[in-house]
């Protein structure tokens, strides 16, 4: 694999630990850039706390964790920002009692540049067409897909270069599912290396490069997604396939 | 980086750097306080302007905890014990002041020296007290919800205890030295007494269209903006690269900073300043101001501490029955409208059916327009 893409972000023996419960039991993985890279498993498995390390949500008690060569293990969450990793939060985590757009403008807090802020305002809101309808808009009173598509709008607002997803399709209609999962192919086409976190298997290797399968804190399986889709055991345990 | 000139060339011509246009807000509190000092007392007799200066002490009192209460979300019930700081300090520099200057608490010539000291006070009281927020709370903000209630309803208590235990008001002006100053004389659990009432209705409502208009500036720009998302989520608020400590702990500063003015008006208001009013009955007045007004809201604010104040007076005639009339309408009213009276909104943003993107108002929801985050951006 000599012309495999540079490393972006890589996991090393990376250790969680809740108290006494070891949520993460000592992975490895690799998000090249330009991919989209996704980590499936059941409820439980430490998908999401697997992100929470990895944005500095939660401190990992062993492993390393390096971005484009450079260590960020031990860096808070709001620094990981600056390095050019979003995050959309498990659960969407907008903020209900502020407008859409001024959700949109808190996803660029960090950034200064006026003109490159409005291009990619405009750029987000050609991507999601219904989120431009509703910018006015108290972001409580939008529906679950929309709050969706406002959480990814707002993490692309800090224009990353790594963009983190936590179930995207977390309670949402099988249509609007595609429509995100259509735009998460979108964003990676524009340039923006995407780990996905998803429960729908199915969806997930669908649109991912590659794709690791963690079960109760370990990576049981991992290859191009093409050939994870492909397995018997994935097949048997997350397509409903026989 | 780029340079200032850079940064100046890109302002658009509607938000370029006009010193006339950015005195207009100020000189608008000006006008306000004006208006209220010469009018209130056509309009009504002395016993309600002192209840409108009562109103004042409580604007500022209220807007400021507002920062803390309303915009991030963190529950602070500790505002009387900076009001209180506020308060000693205040009277402290006046009274002190005027001993050490002229040897009598008389002012010696209308508008002189006693109003400078009151203000020199005020700034002082602004300041310890700003301080003390950020004694308090750096190591209390990390703290969430109910443990934070209980760290600020402590910081008040030991307010009040430290107060009691100060020594005897030195009346003498002989006495005063900087040996006898340094052993606190601020007259223990008795209360700081003789205070020149000198902030009058014009001096009060200055302040408190001042710290109106700082708190509707704050909300407006991008630190407002990032106050407001950690009430809303933390987890995403961090997501968004917001120092959580940081933005909590500012607004915990600005909050108590303001907190001390309204202490150091409320002292000058002919009242004398007692331990007690560090304590939790005032703070839980306050909060309640905030509560009834809107969490967010600084015109709700405004509007409840006037009506909270107003009510006990215009209810007096029902004697004993006064406080039961007024507990329930506060009950009432949080039945009706939990979110108090604005919820997060403006008095303004009620008559309007939506925000519109493209409003001329600077102060209105033009912060829509499409470049926000422009005050932080052009700083």
């Amino acid at each position: 694999m000599s012309d495999a893409p540079p490393v972006m972000l890589e996991v090393k023996d990376l250790q969680v630990a809740y108290g006494a419960i070891k949520a993460i039991r000592g992975i490895n993985l690799v998000v090249r850039i330009g991919q989209i890279v996704t980590l499936i498993g059941a409820n439980g498995a430490g998908k999401t706390t697997t992100l929470r390390a990895i944005s500095g949500m939660v401190r990992p008690s062993a492993g390393t964790i390096t971005l484009r060569g450079q260590p960020i293990g031990g860096l808070a969450s709001h620094q990981m920002v600056r390095l050019g990793m979003a995050h959309a939060p498990e659960g969407r985590g907008i903020f209900a009692n502020l407008s859409v757009e001024e959700n949109l403008d808190l996803g660029a807090y960090i950034r200064r540049d006026r003109a490159g802020i409005a291009a990619d305002k405009e750029r987000a809101l050609t991507l999601f067409p219904r989120i431009r309808e509703r910018l006015g808009q108290n972001a409580g009173t939008l529906s679950g897909g929309e709050q969706q598509m406002l959480a990814i709008a707002r993490a692309l607002m800090a224009r990353p270069t790594l963009l983190l997803l936590d179930e995207p399709s977390l309670g949402l209609a099988p249509q609007i599912v595609q429509t995100i999962f259509q735009i998460i192919r979108d964003i990676n086409a524009g340039g923006t290396t995407i780990l996905l976190v998803e429960q729908n298997a199915h969806m997930a290797l669908n649109v991912a490069h590659h794709a690791y399968v963690l079960e109760a804190g370990e990576i049981t399986m991992e290859g191009p997604a093409r050939e994870l889709a492909r397995s018997d055991e994935v097949r048997k345990a997350y397509l409903g396939g026989h | 980086m780029k340079t200032l000139a850079q940064h100046i060339a890109e302002v658009s011509p509607s938000r370029a750097f006009r010193p006339a246009l950015m005195l207009v807000p100020w000189l608008a509190c000006l006008a306000v306080a004006l208006l209220i000092h010469y009018a209130a007392p056509m309009a009504v007799n002395d016993y309600w302007v002192n209840v409108m200066r009562r109103m004042g002490v409580f604007i500022v009192a209220a807007v400021s905890l507002n920062i803390v209460n309303g915009y991030t979300g963190q529950f602070s019930m500790g505002h009387a014990g900076f009001m209180a700081i506020g308060a000693y300090i205040g009277a402290a520099v006046t009274y002190y002041g005027s001993l050490l200057a002229h040897g009598s608490t008389n002012d010696p010539a209308f508008y002189t020296q006693g109003v400078l000291l009151m203000l020199a006070g005020i700034l002082a009281a602004g300041c310890v007290a700003a301080g003390a927020g950020l004694i308090v709370g750096l190591p209390s903000l990390r703290l969430h919800g109910d443990y934070l209630a209980i760290v600020t309803l402590g910081f008040g208590e030991i307010i009040r205890v430290l107060l009691e235990l100060t020594s005897t008001q030195i009346y003498d002006a002989k006495e005063v030295t900087l040996g006898a100053l340094a052993t606190f004389p601020l007259n223990g659990p008795v209360g700081f007494e003789r205070i020149p009432g000198y902030a009058s209705l014009f001096w009060i409502y200055l302040f408190a269209a001042i710290t109106c208009l700082i708190a509707f500036r704050v909300k407006m720009c991008s630190s407002g903006r990032a106050f407001l998302s950690i009430r809303e989520d933390e987890i995403a608020a961090r997501s968004m690269g917001i120092n959580l400590t940081k933005y909590k702990v500012r607004a915990f500063v600005l909050a108590a900073f303001f907190g001390g003015v309204a202490g150091a008006l409320y002292a000058h208001t002919g009242v004398n300043p007692s331990p007690t009013d560090a304590g939790f009955a005032r703070s839980f007045d306050i909060i309640i101001m905030v509560v009834l007004g809107g969490l967010g809201s600084i015109s709700g604010s405004v509007l409840a501490a006037i009506i909270l104040i107003a009510l006990p007076e215009a209810l007096r005639d029902l004697q004993q029955y006064r406080l039961i009339v007024y507990a329930l309408l506060l009950i009432g009213m949080m039945l009706l409208r939990p979110q108090g009276l604005f919820g997060v909104k403006e008095v303004w943003d009620l008559f309007r059916r939506k925000p519109q993107p493209k409003d001329k108002d600077p102060h209105g929801p033009a912060r829509f327009a499409s470049a926000a985050g422009t005050t932080g951006g052009a700083r």
